[in-house]
Parts: C-alpha cells; structure tokens; sequence
C-alpha cells in the first residue's frame, strides 16, 4: 500500500511524545498505518468510532479526565462532526486536538473526494478553527507539538491537514 | 412514572459519581434538586452525552460514570450503542428516560412512539445488560443492580411527557464545565 509508513511513524511517534493517550479514529486509507500502530500500543486507547461527531464527545470526556486525545479523521469525518464541534467544543470551550486527511486536493485521483477536499478549508476558516498542514517529515513533531500547546492554551479545536505529499509514496 | 421521581428516587447515591446529562428537562430537573460539582450539564450536541461518558469512563476506570440520556438525544446518534458495546466500560451506566417525545420544543413524537424499542437497540448493539422500567421502584432496583454490578449497564425508563416550567438554570455552562474538571482533577489527584 503506498501510504507512507515511515511518515505514519513520525506522526504516531510526535502524538505519543505530545502526551497523547487516546485517540478515537474512523479508519480511512491514510490513516491506517496510524490506527494499526495505536492498536498495537498497549499504552494507547483506541477508541473506534461509529461516527466522527462521537469523537468531540470522548475527547471532552478524556479532556475532563486530564487525559490528552486525538482525533484521527478524514475531511468528511470533519464535515460529519461539524455540530459536535461547534455545540459542544466550541460551546464549552474544549480543546481537540484533530488530524483531518486532507483528501480531494492536488493529486487526487479519486473523484468521490474532490467535493469535500474543495470545501475543507473555506469551512475550517469559517467555523474559526486554527490549522496547519502536516506535509513534511521534518516538521511533524512541532507542529503536532505545536497544535496542542495552542489547543490547551486556546481551549478550543485545532486541525492539522495531513497532506498527500506526507501521506502517500507513488 | 416521571423523570422527577426516577431521579429523586437515586439522587442521593448520586454524590460519589461523575454525572453527564443531555440538555433540557433532564439537566433542568436534576439541577432542581440541588446542583453538585460532579454534575456535567451538556445544554446542546444532542447525541453526545454518552460518548462523553465514555471518554470519562474510559480515562477514569475506577469512576462510576452516569449517563443521563434522552430518547431525542440517543436517537441522533444510535452509532453510540455499538461504541459502548464494543469497549463495555464496566464503570457506566447508561440511562435514557424515554418520554417518547422531543418535550421541550412542543412535544412532537419521536420514532420510540412509533414503535422503536431502545432496549432493543442497545441489546441487539451488544449491550446486554439493557433493561426497560415502567415504574419508579423498579428504576430504583435497576438502578441499584447497575450500580452494584461490574458490567456496562443500559436502563431505559419509559417516563410521562411532562417537565419543568423552564428549562435555564442560573448556573452558567462554561462555569459548569470548569468545576466539573476541577472537581474530577481533584478527585484524582488525592
């Protein structure tokens, strides 16, 4: 499968130095080396989701626990979580640390993404979500440190795009 | 049976456990009797007070977590049964009052007035320790079973369409949600 697991590693590697303990995901095709390595962690909780939006809730539960989580998502898990986020992390001011696939832009070859990929950002700026794109190894780790050191400070959700330079090796 | 009486019925077994409820009468009526610091009113996302218990009782596994759902609410996200079926958190327990109707904005029926049966749900999700009360004393037994037991437990009352003349209470939600976490971190750390 040519998504990167080398990338996939530093990704994982950067979330567990955050301090990260949890992570709910809906599996993807980028995403599963990520899954597959949270899985395997003994150390990890790996919370499978049945919808995205179900991840805003287990993530302010763990928040309230003191315990740090991530969110593993596509865009359109993004776009299935939008009132979670919205009426509940953003109401109640809940830091959520989210890494979205960042499918349907340049490169992209599968025609069911091009919808979500084109609105992805447009609806991240409207909602006021702070975000960044993870597209290369070098600058994973702080910019995954970074996310959560504004998620805490901010109290609210922050997106990191995983981009198909990152993601995917042809 | 009313929502009232189910939870003056349990409200003093309440203090040594982390509380989550759905918004509205729910959160109005459990507030009515005395607000406490482990009490976690969620006043919108509807569908997602038992995830949040999930994530607490996940994180917290000596806590007992006490969801307070609504048919309403648990019928925008049904995917939440075979979540919680599949970690069964044996530190939650899961209890819908079923009024068959979204009460607070004018009483229209949901689909459980039609036909569709929690219980069911829950169980055919994997919950198998999900039951249906019609009367107060068999909510108090269900509800002691659930607490004693070691088992991720799904009580659904069927409760009369009535509730509280207001819905706002004087506690602000952000300062809700901040002496919710303080109270569980200090809990924790002890």
């Amino acid at each position: 499968m040519p998504v990167s697991v080398t990338n996939s590693r530093v990704i994982y590697e950067a979330l567990r130095q955050a301090g990260v303990r949890l992570m709910s995901a809906l599996p993807e095709t980028w995403l599963v080396h990520l899954i597959r390595q949270a899985d395997d962690d003994p150390e990890m909780m790996l919370v499978r989701l049945a919808k995205e939006e179900e991840g805003v809730g287990i993530s302010a539960g763990a928040y309230f626990a003191g315990v740090k989580s991530a969110m593993l998502m596509q865009n359109h898990g993004f776009l299935a979580s939008i009132n979670g986020i919205v009426s509940f992390a953003h109401l109640y001011k809940i830091p959520l640390l989210m890494l979205i696939s960042f499918r349907g832009s340049f490169g992209e070859p599968d025609p069911w993404q091009t919808q979500g990929g084109n609105i992805t950002e447009p609806l991240l700026r409207a909602l006021g979500i702070p975000f960044c794109y993870l597209d290369s190894a070098a600058a994973i780790g702080k910019r995954i440190a970074d996310a959560q050191t504004l998620a805490h400070s901010s109290l609210q959700p922050v997106a990191l795009l995983l981009t198909r330079d990152l993601m995917w090796e042809e | 049976m009313q929502r009232l009486e189910c939870l003056r019925a349990i409200y003093d077994r309440l203090s040594d456990c982390l509380v989550v409820t759905i918004m509205g009468a729910v959160a109005a009526e459990l507030h009515s009797l005395g607000h406490r610091p482990n009490f976690f009113y969620l006043q919108h996302a509807m569908g997602l007070a038992s995830s949040t218990g999930l994530g607490l009782a996940l994180c917290l596994p000596k806590q007992r977590v006490l969801v307070f759902d609504g048919d309403g609410s648990v019928l925008m996200n049904l995917g939440t049964f075979s979540t919680l079926a599949r970690y069964r958190p044996p530190n939650l327990v899961h209890i819908i009052f079923d009024n068959e109707s979204l009460l607070s904005v004018g009483g229209f029926p949901t689909a459980t007035a039609t036909g569709t049966d929690l219980e069911g749900v829950a169980r055919a999700s994997g919950i198998r320790n999900s039951r249906t009360v019609r009367a107060v004393e068999d909510f108090g037994s269900a509800f002691t079973a659930a607490m004693a037991g070691q088992e991720l437990a799904c009580i659904v009352a069927k409760v009369e369409a009535v509730g509280p003349k207001a819905y706002v209470n004087e506690l602000a939600m952000i300062e809700n949600r901040f002496e919710f976490r303080r109270h569980i971190q200090s809990q924790t750390k002890r």
